[in-house]
């Protein structure tokens, strides 16, 4: 074997198929809810399930392309992806496709492409970037957070233009863990903290009415029950009447009867609780749990600070991602369109969470100082 | 040294780091714990605390959230004259999940309205959703409007929905344009895979309904309703508005296709009248025709029935489908190559006896006796047979049609309308690969005055005849000029799209142009009846036999039956310099080109141009 064959050799050898079949349960789990929130009534989206087992394998390859460049590479170029990526953020809020008002998409022959949840990939490697070149002695203090959040901030008001407030505020919390991980002092995280209550009252300023809306009637769903309401009622009512072992699948009344809003999409969740009940409802969680924790491993075993740093804002972002949708269906937070890692029906979103879980693979395969 | 230092410390505060990290990771994990603490809490309250509740809420869940059909695009055309629109109309729909004697609910309907029962219980029966509406019958009339508001006590789960419908203002007038909508079949919805139609949804079908529909069908909007135990609506809870479909604007002249129609009173043909400068369409007319108004609440089954078993096919757009032989219009084709070619020269002459000898064959000039001795220009004027056979013969069939092609002839236009067919030109190569036989060359003679094999459309004519009033230039056609929104927006415009340049050289256009020039204004000329007073034409006349029969020959037109008479074919620009339109007329068993098609091209040119003039000045 020459050296090369034993460099492939280790970092196969490394590879976390853990992580790698947890990843593909969960999407098999999501195309099984997808098919049967299709089922039916809406003819139409009955072929939904369909694209998304395609677009398993696009963000299979996807995965695999970044499996195989060196994380290392992928922060060497991190500024020319960052600048492309704002240029497509410009380019899609003047010439995108709107959908019900929202301008996110980039229409083509035979897809949309959202740009917004590739940019999440790439902030995370922006940040690292940017962290690995200031290397401060001690503790980060607020003054030194500066610049790394505009770096965020920039991407984050325009996807919050689109509007997509559920993107932007998942930048802003990457930005957050990331920052907490890179070690601040416990004065400035206490700032940090008291900044971000500071501007809440002016975030609302710039909200719109329906945006301010879903957060009033989370307070009080029955403020409102048919509008911004709504949606939270019925997406509570569907989980709910699942009980213990669900309604089965294709038999949940709240699915198939077209009360849940955006089933396949942001309220997956709700659909699946209804027809599999609590009991699948945990079940998932627990196999999201797992995905978290063997990630948390990966900061923790990756080679070096950079490697460290990736991992954690690919782990944050999965678990943001998670606790906020999921959050969102059982009526703990607002409705943002947040969608379900793996679950939600979404080509870009999919591909994205696969290229996650490629770069915690990537980082763990190459944890060893001697390789690449 | 330096470099040495540098290394250390960074190794240095890696360490510190991994060391540092072991604390934040495990402070995450606490996150992580809480966070999924809380929504498995969560999920525990409302799937087993408070699940009965809620499962009731399901069950007793009463909203129902009906679709508000979207806003059609409306159609405009050149001088922005509405053309088609939407109007409401009423339909009477019914939930089966609420009715409970569906025997007794229907038999009431039906002493008033019409309705086909069976069809309607089969319907129902096939349903796996119960709770969805049906439609029994759409835009129902006003008195029948009356009686189910009247006996809607005994009519338990019907109610009446109003729905937007489209309506075609000028009735007739350019169907086949325009086309028509109908319910979307089963079929085409299995095809729109995920797409936002249903069942029930009506989808253009023809036209520019059908290659329009993504910019004119606009987005449906949605009603969320409270209902009460038997499905009647007690209050609109919410509505989200549905969005307007964008506007159309076509290039076609509305006035001037009217009167193009009316040209055709009591014949079948086509006409298209093209605006030689950008390829505009102005008219096009395909008779006979249909009323696309019919289709807009769902054809009854008899007026279907009619329109496709009707044996000169209303549905079918001559315009663009219709394949004809072309007749001495080709002769025009004939001319280019030879002149290109080089086998004649402007002023060469041959002489026509009366017939072109082949081998042991006679090929007979249309005119008996001859027309003696003729130059390439008389030739034209005249019509003469036996000067094309010659010319035809020297070129050979494959240099032939090498010309037909670069006129864009025997290939679609690609105007954006749907269903347009190719012709044929016919080579030695296309001959042996669809029928296995070599070329004969008396096979040329025929393809040399447009007949035989070849098989022209209208729009290929009016293409043809606009790039030579043009000085070359072949245009994709279209018929569709800008896309608006409701606001009045632009969305699209669609510019001028310029295919080729003919690859004949100028002065042999030019000879070819004056010779049309000489077919309507010279004394012998055969397209004389398309005269315009003032202005100057070129045009060339067609007849195109439709079967060879030698008894008929010596007939006079009106003694032949009119399903064996030629189809007359005329092809004009007009003014002579710098035109502004060209047409191609087609009259199927018309006769002769220049009696029964010329003077409607002549008409129509006429009108178009005291209409230009009339807003130009």
């Amino acid at each position: 074997m020459d050296s090369k064959n034993i460099f492939k050799y280790r970092l196969i050898a490394n590879f976390d198929w853990i992580i790698f079949w947890l990843t593909i349960g969960v999407s098999v789990v999501g195309v099984v809810a997808l098919y049967s929130s299709g089922w039916g009534v809406n003819h139409e989206s009955n072929y939904i399930y369909i694209k998304q087992i395609y677009w398993i394998f696009y963000g299979l390859a996807g995965m695999m392309l970044i499996l195989y460049v060196d994380y290392h590479s992928l922060e060497r170029f991190a500024y020319i992806f960052y600048i492309a990526i704002i240029v497509t953020l410009v380019a899609v809020t003047l010439y995108g496709k709107a959908v019900s008002g929202a301008r996110r998409w980039f229409s083509f022959a035979l897809f949309t492409f959202q740009p917004s949840e590739i940019a999440k990939i790439i902030i995370i490697i922006t940040l690292a970037r940017y962290f690995d070149d200031k290397k401060i002695k001690g503790p980060y203090r607020i003054r030194d957070l500066i610049p790394p959040a505009v770096i965020v901030l920039i991407p984050a008001i325009l996807i919050a233009k689109q509007p997509d407030l559920g993107t932007a505020a998942i930048l802003f919390f990457i930005f957050l863990s990331m920052s907490f991980f890179i070690g601040i002092n416990a004065r400035s995280l206490f700032i940090l903290i008291i900044l971000s209550l500071v501007s809440l009252p002016i975030f609302w300023h710039f909200m719109k009415d329906y945006q301010r809306n879903r957060i009033l009637t989370l307070l009080n769903p029955h403020i409102d029950p048919l509008g911004s309401g709504y949606h939270t009622i019925q997406s509570e009512i569907a989980i709910g009447s699942g009980g213990y072992i669900g309604k089965g699948l294709m038999s949940g009344t709240q699915n198939q009867l077209n009360f849940l809003p955006e089933k396949h999409t942001d309220f997956i969740f709700s659909v699946f609780a209804e027809e599999m009940g609590f009991i699948g409802a945990l079940f998932l969680i627990i196999l999201y749990i797992i995905i978290i924790v063997k990630g948390i491993d990966v900061i923790h075993c990756a080679r070096n600070r950079s490697g460290s740093l990736i991992a954690a804002g690919a782990v944050s972002m999965l678990t943001f991602h998670i606790i906020f949708n999921i959050g969102m269906t059982i009526g703990l937070f607002p409705i943002v369109g947040i969608p379900l890692p793996f679950m939600s029906y979404g080509g870009s979103s999919l591909v994205t969470n696969f290229m996650v879980i490629g770069l915690l693979l990537n980082i763990k395969m190459r944890r060893f100082k001697d390789m690449g | 040294m330096a470099k040495g230092d540098f290394q250390v410390k960074i190794t240095g505060q890696e360490r510190n780091f991994s060391e540092a990290i072991k604390g934040r990771i495990l402070v995450f994990t606490i996150f992580v714990i809480i966070s999924f603490s809380i929504l498995i809490l969560r999920l525990w309250y409302l799937q087993v605390v408070r699940s009965d509740e809620l499962r009731s809420m399901a069950e007793n869940n009463r909203m129902r959230v009906l679709p508000l059909k979207a806003y059609r695009g409306k159609i405009f055309d050149r001088n922005e004259n509405e053309i088609i629109n939407s109007r409401p109309s009423f339909n009477l729909s019914l939930t089966p999940e609420d009715v409970k004697d569906m025997d007794r609910v229907l038999s009431v309907i039906s002493s008033k309205i019409e309705i086909d029962r069976e069809k309607i219980k089969r319907e129902i029966k096939e349903r796996s959703a119960q709770f969805q509406p049906i439609t029994l019958k759409r835009d129902i009339h006003w008195d029948e409007v009356a009686f189910v508001e009247e006996h809607i006590i005994d009519l338990p789960g019907v109610f009446l929905d109003i729905e937007p419908i489209r309506n075609y203002l000028y009735g007739e007038t350019a169907s086949h344009i325009f086309g028509y909508l109908g319910e979307i079949t089963k079929i085409q919805l299995d095809g729109l895979k995920n797409s936002e139609y249903r069942l029930g949804d009506f989808i253009g079908q023809y036209g520019i309904e059908k290659r329009y529909e993504s910019i004119l069908k606009g987005k449906r909007g949605s009603k969320y309703v409270e209902v009460d135990a038997t499905g009647r609506e007690l209050n609109v809870l919410k509505r989200i508005e549905p969005d307007f479909g964008f506007n159309l604007y076509l290039t076609i002249d509305v006035e001037l296709q009217k009167e193009a129609e009316g040209l055709f009173q009591g014949k079948n043909g086509a006409l298209v009248a093209i605006d030689p400068r950008n390829g505009n369409i102005l008219a096009m007319v395909s008779k006979p025709s249909f009323d696309p108004n019919l289709f807009a609440g769902g054809i009854s089954k008899i007026y279907w029935s009619n329109l496709v078993s009707d044996v000169y096919k209303p549905l079918h757009n001559r315009a663009i489908q219709g394949q004809y032989p072309p007749g001495s219009v080709f002769k025009i084709v004939t001319a280019a190559a030879g002149l290109e070619e080089d086998v004649i020269t402007p002023s060469a002459i041959i002489d026509c006896p009366g017939y072109f000898k082949l081998g042991k064959k006679n090929y007979r000039c249309w005119k008996k006796g001859g027309h003696g001795r003729m130059d390439l220009r008389n030739a034209l004027i005249q019509s003469c047979d036996v000067f094309f056979y010659t010319v035809g013969f020297r070129l050979g069939i494959d240099r032939l049609s090498r010309y037909a092609f670069g006129f864009g002839l025997g290939n679609t236009t690609d105007i954006d309308m749907e269903g347009e067919k190719s012709g044929l030109i016919p080579t030695s190569e296309w001959k042996e690969r669809m029928r296995g036989e070599p070329w004969i060359p008396g096979e040329t003679i025929s393809a040399s005055i447009g007949q035989g094999f070849d098989l022209v459309t209208p729009i290929q004519l009016a293409n043809m005849i606009a790039a030579i009033g043009n000085g070359g230039t072949i245009l994709k056609p279209r018929v569709v000029s800008k896309i608006e929104t409701t606001e009045g927006n632009l969305v699209r415009e669609m510019k001028p799209d310029v295919q080729r340049k003919l690859a004949v050289r100028q002065e042999n256009l030019d000879i070819i142009k004056e010779a049309l020039h000489g077919v309507v204004h010279d004394l012998r000329g055969t397209g004389r009846a398309s005269h315009i007073p003032n202005i100057e034409v070129a045009g060339k006349t067609g007849t195109a036999q439709v079967i060879k029969m030698k008894e008929m020959e010596d007939r006079r037109d009106e003694d032949i039956p009119f399903e064996f008479r030629d189809h007359a074919w005329f092809v004009a620009f007009a003014p002579f310099e710098n035109p502004i339109i060209a047409v191609s007329v087609l009259v199927e068993h018309g006769g002769h080109g220049g009696t029964a098609a010329a003077p409607i091209a002549g008409k129509l040119m006429k009108s178009y141009m005291e209409r230009s003039k009339g807003k130009t000045s």
